[in-house]
């Protein structure tokens, strides 16, 4: 009960932090919401990743499709011919309304996590056949062609990218308006997968991790798992995508929509540096990450990347349990690992 | 549960003239055998003789060369493993497969039937009961203490328990047991061989058991089957087949 009540408290002064960050912080708004998607990066990876045990280093592709089409939706519905739009490679500028704007942002995101969750299911089919490596390394390939196919697709503006519908208000109130996205869908990807991992199909998909074949042996469906899983990651990072097109303004597809060994890797350290496979540790993960990656990008530029690496390198070679996996290690018997000899201490998963 | 209507000559799994060879091995060379509901069968044979071949055809691992595996009249063997084991043919492993990072009482609870899941079941939480039963059964293999310990930290005899636990919690019709007593401290047999008879009489769950001890197979199964090279031996009661002659034959030679 009290550590209940601390969690509790913790909770609340996470969402307050939230809230009035942007406010004590004016200058790090940008940074600020970066993080929040770092975060929604991290625990919709983790899905895969820790709980299920599929290291799909293709997840980025969610987040580029998402991204297109919310853009291209945008376009269409301020009243512009696209393929057009297009065409003239950002000479035209989009002129609209806040109803227009809002309207099309709105739809464009519903559309874009739709279109991501369709994605999730057609190449669900394709990749769920393959285990291990090879499961990496196919989503790895997805993700890749995604990227060129995109480049050379003249109706999305091809290698040239597009460039987004503008923000009929002042910069700061954009700021804002995209940070305040950012920070709920965040929240909401925590709250929703907090529950998805209390429930029965949480535990299915740890039962996948741990031995596939003894999961099919006990009558588990497997692919419908597998694929429901992927599916929840798809359709928050779709929204995600179509967040950070309009974040950025300009939406590519190497650098932006798909950036594979940027964002696509930022993922997966993430998650191990926070620690595999609980709810937290990609919150905690992400946080570190983005402060250290900042912080190396200030204080270190040039050796940024170099910075980065030994990161990861540490992490993997000598902390490959992350943060709460170690914390875990050392006190046991506060994560409920523990002998019991009596009924005072009923499970509470 | 034991279904007094299926006639005695029904076997609740029936095989006929099931082959499997690998390569140029053939593993189960035209095998006919039926396991009878409710009762405990064997399945004995010297090492390499296509036991565990059999059991892994009867669960959908692997297609058949020929023959053909029934389970309540129904043809089964070109059925998938997940879809068999709906239909209530489960098997444990004889090198044991538990989640390993998940801890006992998890381990139990994931392996509710799954045969009449729904979305609505699936994004619900276990009821109280379902976790109640789990830790009956953790009571019943003796793990209740260590029911929140992470399953792969627990000593092989412990895992072995564990999965026949869940094997029950997924309430099966028959349960394949491949060679349950194997590398569990013989001060424990007995309890296991009590608990296998439990699970048999009280839960009325068919057994097929593949089993090297002799003492515990001969005191446990009601018919036997015997295995060499592939072939089907000989079959019979425990008594029979204790005195048969080709079957002792066969584990001498095998054995040297």
């Amino acid at each position: 009960m009290n550590n209940n009540t601390k969690t509790l408290a913790g909770c609340a002064a996470i969402l307050l932090l939230g809230i009035a960050a942007p406010f004590l912080f004016p200058n790090y708004t940008f940074q600020l919401a970066v993080l929040w998607m770092f975060i929604l990066f991290a625990l919709t990876w983790d899905t895969l990743g820790g709980q299920m045990g599929y290291n799909s280093l293709g997840n980025i592709l969610f987040f580029g499709a998402g991204m297109y089409i919310c853009v291209i939706v945008q376009i269409a519905w301020a009243g512009y011919d696209v393929a057009e739009y297009t065409a003239h490679f950002g000479a035209v500028k989009i002129e609209v309304t806040y109803a227009q704007y809002y309207g099309g942002l709105i739809i464009g995101l519903i559309l874009a996590a739709l279109g991501s969750v369709l994605c999730a299911v057609l190449f669900g089919r394709v990749v769920f056949g393959l285990r291990g490596p090879y499961f990496a390394i196919g989503t790895l390939g997805i993700a890749l062609a995604a990227g060129e196919l995109v480049g050379t697709w003249d109706y999305v503006g091809g290698g040239g990218g597009i460039t987004v519908p503008f923000y009929p208000g002042d910069p700061d109130e954009r700021a804002l308006l995209y940070y305040f996205l950012c920070f709920p869908l965040a929240i909401s990807t925590f709250v929703f997968l907090g529950w998805l991992y209390s429930t029965r199909f949480g535990l299915a998909i740890n039962a996948i991790r741990d031995d596939e074949e003894k999961a099919e042996g006990m009558g588990i469906h497997t692919l419908r798992y597998k694929t429901i899983a992927w599916m929840s990651s798809a359709f928050f990072l779709g929204i995600s995508g179509g967040i950070f097109g309009n974040m950025v303004g300009f939406v590519e597809p190497l650098e932006v929509a798909f950036p594979v060994v940027t964002f696509g890797i930022f993922m997966v350290v993430m998650v191990l540096l926070g620690g595999k496979g609980t709810l937290w540790g990609p919150v905690l993960g992400a946080t570190v990450f983005h402060v250290i990656k900042e912080a190396t990008w200030t204080y270190m530029l040039g050796w940024q990347w170099v910075a980065l690496g030994a990161l990861i390198i540490i992490n993997i070679v000598v902390f490959q349990q992350g943060i709460l996996g170690w914390a875990q290690e050392k006190w046991p018997e506060r994560f409920g690992i523990k002998v019991e000899d009596d009924d005072s201490g009923r499970e509470t998963g | 549960m034991v279904t007094s209507s299926s006639s005695a000559t029904n076997g609740l799994i029936e095989c006929q003239g099931v082959t499997k060879t690998f390569g140029g091995v053939v593993a189960n060379d035209d095998i006919a055998l039926s396991v009878p509901p409710g009762r405990i069968t064997g399945l004995i044979g010297p090492n390499g003789s296509g036991k565990t071949t059999l059991f892994n055809s009867i669960v959908g691992y692997h297609p058949l060369d020929s023959g053909s595996i029934q389970f309540k009249r129904k043809e089964i063997s070109k059925l998938r493993v997940p879809q068999i084991a709906r239909l209530g043919i489960l098997r444990t492993f004889q090198q044991t497969r538990i989640y390993s990072k998940m801890n006992c009482v998890k381990n139990m609870l994931v392996s509710v039937p799954h045969r009449c899941e729904t979305y609505r079941t699936m994004f619900s939480e276990h009821s109280p009961e379902v976790t109640e039963r789990a830790e009956e059964l953790l009571e019943f293999v003796g793990l209740y203490q260590k029911r929140l310990l992470i399953s792969g930290d627990l000593s092989f005899g412990q895992q072995k328990l564990l999965e026949f636990a869940m094997a029950l919690m997924n309430e099966p019709e028959v349960l394949l047991l491949d060679e349950p007593t194997t590398r569990i401290n013989p001060t424990l047999i007995n309890g296991l061989i009590h608990r296998l008879r439990r699970a048999n009489e009280q839960m009325g769950i068919t057994l097929f058991v593949i089993e090297h001890n002799m003492r515990v197979i001969m005191n446990l199964a009601d018919h036997i089957y015997c295995l060499a090279n592939g072939k089907l031996l000989a079959e019979g009661t425990p008594d029979m087949i204790q005195n048969d002659k080709r079957v002792i034959d066969a584990y001498l030679g095998g054995q040297v």
